[in-house]
């Protein structure tokens, strides 16, 4: 019998397409022949408008991009200018740094967990997993003020001191957290509506995850074994003791499974790292680059004049380009950034992981039911605010 | 010293012809290579030296200089943890370089991004149209003689930087 391609288009309101990602879905009854995803609603111009800031004027811009994991994108842009500059910063600094890049990660991947479960029909494990998120963003809120666009990070260090209280409140995460992994574990892991929607769909092999670009769980979830903090270690990560997680079926079943994985390593790191953490500076000893302490900004003459030319002029970088990459919770975020010379980057790069990875999805998809380009959604963890950019 | 490093003792005996520049930054190696020869010095890199992830693909506009664009490879390789940068210039009168979609897959967006954002055409791409902005959308907002504030608007004055 003849059939007829029909095509749908699905989202931007569908609630699984985030609210700003088109797909124009081709299909045979309810087989997927063609996928053509739409994007670029959220457009913000954030490279162009970087290059027309001062470096450290820069830095509140890559909050906005993956909106759901800001710290990493401040990581992966101070390590970058701090690259180029050629500065250490101090270890405390790297040990904060790592903690609240650990967070973020949790902090992501429950966001994932959620929504990945609500899209498959799990709703508790949605409530469940954003009651969790809140302890998070608490802690986000104490260290810089702001619950999502946190801009804590700055070359050179941190903005500020950790607040009073602040360790006793991530080694509570530390303890409570494992358990609360158990529960969704056993929320899904042996649920047989979960099983059947994960295991076998979006499978993309190693080779084919290699040359679409992919990275992050959904590479270790293809089998390959590679992760940045562990292959190319970046702000002290070579010291810490942690597994990497690698599928096997590189299906949605075994990227959740990595996840989980990483979320119990992320508590492991971020257990040693608050082991290690001792009294001592928090920014790099480089009076051309780093605000003074607000002290003296407010107690000498001297202070306040540093400031302002900080502030006011920002501080020149040396001619020359570096690409640095972190392993964000989505996968390789790399800030290739160029300079001339002068106190603006010539021009700011964002390799971002969500776009590489979203481009796979018509391989991932294709021949598969309406219903499983749902799941394959969810499982690739995408952000628009970091396609778009 | 990037003469030493391994790949690029390679595509030295391989490619002397078409390597303009080579040179180490904060220890990362940079190669410019002629935009003729790009596909296939990436392909050598990808199949005999094991740089077989295209990390990113992106452009730089030198507005002033000849030639105006570069096109920016970042290769890592997974099995050797290492990376390496492959730059090829484009020249704004043949705006135009090779697509890299033969090699990776990863390359067909990234390329068209590029071609939205800077005006750089690939040859032999798919489907080169544009994937950020709107279809009829003029111009190319990532080139530097594009106004940061959008075309047909007053610059903003609220801020001096």
């Amino acid at each position: 019998m003849a059939s007829e391609i029909m095509t749908l288009n699905m989202g931007p309101q569908h609630p699984s397409t985030h609210g700003v990602l088109r797909l124009v879905v081709e299909l045979d009854g309810e087989v997927i022949q063609k996928i053509t995803p739409h994007i670029g609603y959220l457009h913000r111009g954030v490279e162009k408008l970087a290059e027309h800031r001062t470096f450290h004027q820069a830095l509140p811009l890559t909050d906005r991009m993956d909106y759901l994991a800001p710290m990493h994108n401040n990581l992966g842009y101070v390590l970058a200018v701090e690259k180029l500059l050629g500065l250490d910063v101090p270890e405390r600094a790297k040990l904060v740094r790592v903690i609240m890049a650990e967070l973020t990660r949790l902090k992501s991947h429950l966001v994932w967990i959620a929504c990945h479960a609500l899209d498959i029909g799990a709703m508790t494990v949605f409530l469940y997993a954003f009651r969790e998120r809140e302890m998070v963003m608490d802690l986000y809120e104490m260290v810089s003020g702001a619950r999502m666009t946190s801009n804590y990070f700055r070359v050179g260090g941190l903005s500020r001191e950790l607040p009073a209280g602040f360790e006793q409140k991530v080694q509570e995460i530390v303890d409570t957290f494992p358990g609360h992994f158990d529960t969704y574990e056993g929320l899904l892991t042996k649920n047989t509506i979960w099983l059947q929607r994960t295991i076998g769909n979006g499978v993309i092999s190693a080779e084919d995850a290699i040359d679409y670009g992919i990275s992050g769980p959904a590479l270790r979830g293809s089998g390959v074994d590679f992760d940045l903090r562990r292959d190319l270690p970046y702000s002290g990560y070579e010291d810490f003791d942690f597994k990497v997680p690698v599928g096997e079926n590189c299906d949605t079943f075994d990227r959740y499974k990595v996840r989980l994985v990483e979320m119990r390593e992320a508590v492991k790191i971020i257990d040693q790292a608050l082991k290690r953490l001792k009294p001592g500076p928090i920014l790099a000893d480089a009076p051309q680059v780093c605000y003074p302490p607000k002290e003296s900004v407010y107690n000498s003459i001297e202070g306040l004049i540093h400031h302002f030319k900080i502030a006011s002029e920002g501080f020149p970088v040396p001619e020359g380009e570096v690409y640095m990459a972190v392993e964000n919770p989505k996968g390789e975020l790399g800030y290739y950034i160029v300079s001339d010379g002068g106190n603006r980057p010539y021009r700011m790069r964002v390799r971002p992981p969500s776009f590489v990875n979203l481009s796979a999805i018509e391989k991932m998809a294709k021949g598969s039911m309406l219903a499983d380009l749902v799941a394959v959604i969810g499982t690739l963890d995408i952000v628009l605010g970091e396609i778009d950019r | 010293m990037a003469e030493n490093n391994r790949a690029v003792v390679k595509l030295k005996e391989r490619y002397a012809d078409a390597l303009l520049e080579y040179k180490e930054h904060r220890g990362e190696v940079t190669v410019i290579v002629k935009k003729e020869s790009v596909l296939e010095v990436l392909k050598f890199l990808r199949d005999d030296l094991r740089y077989n992830f295209l990390s990113d693909l992106t452009a730089v506009d030198y507005l002033g200089q000849e030639p105006r664009f570069m096109v920016v490879y970042n290769l890592l390789s997974i099995p050797n943890k290492d990376r390496i940068r492959i730059k090829a210039p484009v020249t704004e009168a043949d705006c135009s370089i090779e697509s890299a979609t033969a090699l990776w897959n990863s390359a067909n967006w990234l390329e068209r991004e590029v071609f939205d954002l800077f005006g750089i055409d690939f040859k032999n791409h798919p489907n080169m149209v544009r994937i950020l902005m709107t279809d009829d959308w003029v111009g190319h907002p990532l080139r530097k003689d594009y106004p940061v504030q959008g075309p047909d608007r007053e610059p903003y004055k609220g801020r001096v930087s």
